[in-house]
Formats: structure tokens, C-alpha cells, sequence
């Protein structure tokens, strides 16, 4: 079985939907974050595949696109030992409490 | 300067999924912690925003009037459009199909959304969806007629599948009634579409 990235001739009868969403200012940051980070040779492009390609399949059909970027940053950060999960976790909650 | 000065403006009242919201937690941690400086990301986002198909306008149209250039463009583009002041990213390699009468080149990337963002800036959200990445490898005629592209059965089509090591940009064909315009409006014919292979190069008004 191949992995949930590899999407070339899968079949689907689904037209394509050329309208295109104004992005939001998140994903402007995970956007120019990578460029950052590949700048600093904390990821380079591979590794943000790999963390891109290690998601559970259900979990990268349901998120967007950057999402995945996200969750790809995280993994490869993680696992450099750069950032822990806690202190992300963390800090996401600090999020959650002063946004509401 | 407070935390919230190193996220362009995140807009509060938006509701953000929880992977979206940990993404902005890891650029405070790295900010806090000074692994990134205050300001690289927002001055980014800027460096980003000034990219759009016109820079690979530029190029084709070059392409189109200079057949030295062009020489240069099809055996080592990254040098080529280095001439016309684009540095790709380091871990990026470029190169340029040439669409003909006979052979017509289709863009996708069927394992994510490479694409060659230096000269065209960022991908529209059609070439990342599933749909497209796996439709165009099995029916890239279908796919074109659905963007109002009309490939003759008799010109051969080829879909190149981008990788994160290579992206395509096409040359589309130069338009008829296009003779002796000069380069500046040329590259106004050139559409993003075209240079991707969903489209063709517009026909002088």
C-alpha cells in the first residue's frame, strides 16, 4: 500500500476546484517559518517531506495544507531535540488563554 | 518589544485549529528563545509576497526575443534566469520544457506542491489539492479541458511529475500576431497557467 502523500492516479472522479482562498496570516508564518528555518539549517526541504510523509493517513486527509506544514515543523523540531512537545503544548495553551 | 510583535499580525478573531495555533506557538518559542530573530519571519512573508508569475513572465520573454538566452535557459536555468537577477533556493534545482506544435508539457507534483515559487511565486491551491495531483498523471486531457484547454489529439502530450529536487517551469509557445512586439509586452501575454501547462500564452488584443 502506498503512503497517503503519494496521490498520483488514484482514481477520483472529483472536478478541480480553481477558486483559490486568501491565505490566512497562520499560514503566511508556517509559510515564511520553514524559509526561516531552512535558512538556519534547522530543516531543509527532505526533512519537512519526511515529517510531511510520517503522518497517519486519516490525519493528512483531514488537515490543509499548512497544517501539515505544521505538523511536519513540529515533528522534525521534536525529534532534533530544538523544541519538546510540552513546551509547545505549553505555549499553545498561553495562546488559547489570551485569544479566548 | 512584546511577543506579539514577532507575528504579522495574526488576526485574533479567527479561530484557529489547534495545528494552526501550535505553529504559532513554535515561532514564539524560537523567538523567545532566540533561535530566530524577531523580525526574520514578518520580513519573509514580504520577501514572499514580492514574488509572482511576472518574474517568470520576464524570463519567457526573454526566452521568446533573445535565442542565446534562450540556448542558455533549456540547458541550465538556474544560471540562465540568474542573468535576469533570480537566485533560486540552494536546494532547488529548475528546469525549463518547451512547449512546441507538437508536444505539449503539463506541471503537477503529485507527492506534495513543488513548484518552482522563485519565478512564479506561490502555488495556487489547485495544484496542491488531491484532485489534481491524482488526476493529472491519468487524464491530463481531462484535466486541461476542465481549465478550457484544448489540446489537439494529434500534439503529443507529456505531464512531468515535479520532485522536491527538481521543479518545471514550461516555455509556452509564442503567439501568432506576437511578431516584433517588444519584450516588456510580451511578457504581459504570459500567463501563469501557461507556464505551468494548464493554459496557453494570451493572443495579442
Amino acid at each position: 500500500m502506498s503512503a497517503p502523500h503519494d496521490r498520483g492516479g488514484l482514481p477520483t472522479r472529483e472536478p478541480i476546484d480553481q477558486t483559490s482562498h486568501e491565505w490566512a496570516d497562520w499560514e503566511h508564518l508556517v509559510n515564511a517559518l520553514v524559509g526561516v528555518l531552512r535558512r538556519h539549517d534547522l530543516i531543509n526541504v527532505d526533512e519537512l517531506r519526511r515529517g510531511i510523509e510520517a503522518m497517519a493517513p486519516t490525519e493528512y486527509e483531514s488537515s490543509s495544507y499548512y497544517e501539515r506544514w505544521s505538523a511536519s515543523i513540529e515533528h522534525i523540531l521534536v525529534e532534533k531535540g530544538i523544541l519538546s512537545a510540552e513546551e509547545i503544548t505549553a505555549a499553545t495553551r498561553e495562546i488559547d488563554a489570551a485569544w479566548g | 518589544m512584546s511577543d506579539d510583535h514577532t507575528h504579522p499580525g495574526l488576526q485574533h478573531h479567527v479561530p484557529l485549529s489547534e495545528r494552526a495555533k501550535r505553529a504559532v506557538a513554535i515561532h514564539r518559542l524560537l523567538a523567545r528563545k532566540n533561535i530566530v530573530g524577531p523580525d526574520e519571519v514578518r520580513e519573509t512573508i514580504d520577501r514572499a509576497r514580492r514574488r509572482s508569475p511576472a518574474d517568470g513572465a520576464r524570463v519567457v520573454a526573454r526566452a521568446w526575443t533573445d535565442p542565446t538566452f534562450k540556448t542558455r535557459l533549456m540547458d541550465d536555468a538556474p544560471s540562465a534566469v540568474f542573468e535576469l537577477g533570480y537566485r533560486l533556493s540552494r536546494d532547488a534545482g529548475l528546469a525549463v520544457i518547451e512547449n512546441t506544435d507538437r508536444l505539449h508539457h503539463l506541471v503537477v507534483c503529485t507527492l506534495c506542491s513543488c513548484y518552482p515559487t522563485s519565478l512564479l511565486g506561490q502555488p495556487p491551491d489547485w495544484y496542491k489539492s488531491f484532485a489534481y495531483r491524482q488526476r493529472a498523471v491519468v487524464e491530463p486531457r481531462a484535466v486541461m479541458r476542465e481549465f478550457g484547454l484544448h489540446v489537439d489529439e494529434d500534439v503529443v502530450v507529456r505531464v512531468v511529475d515535479s520532485t522536491a529536487d527538481l521543479r518545471y517551469l514550461v516555455l509556452p509557445r509564442r503567439p501568432s500576431g506576437s511578431e516584433g512586439m517588444p519584450e516588456a509586452e510580451l511578457a504581459g501575454l504570459v500567463t501563469r497557467d501557461s507556464m505551468i501547462g494548464v493554459g496557453e500564452a494570451r493572443k495579442p488584443a
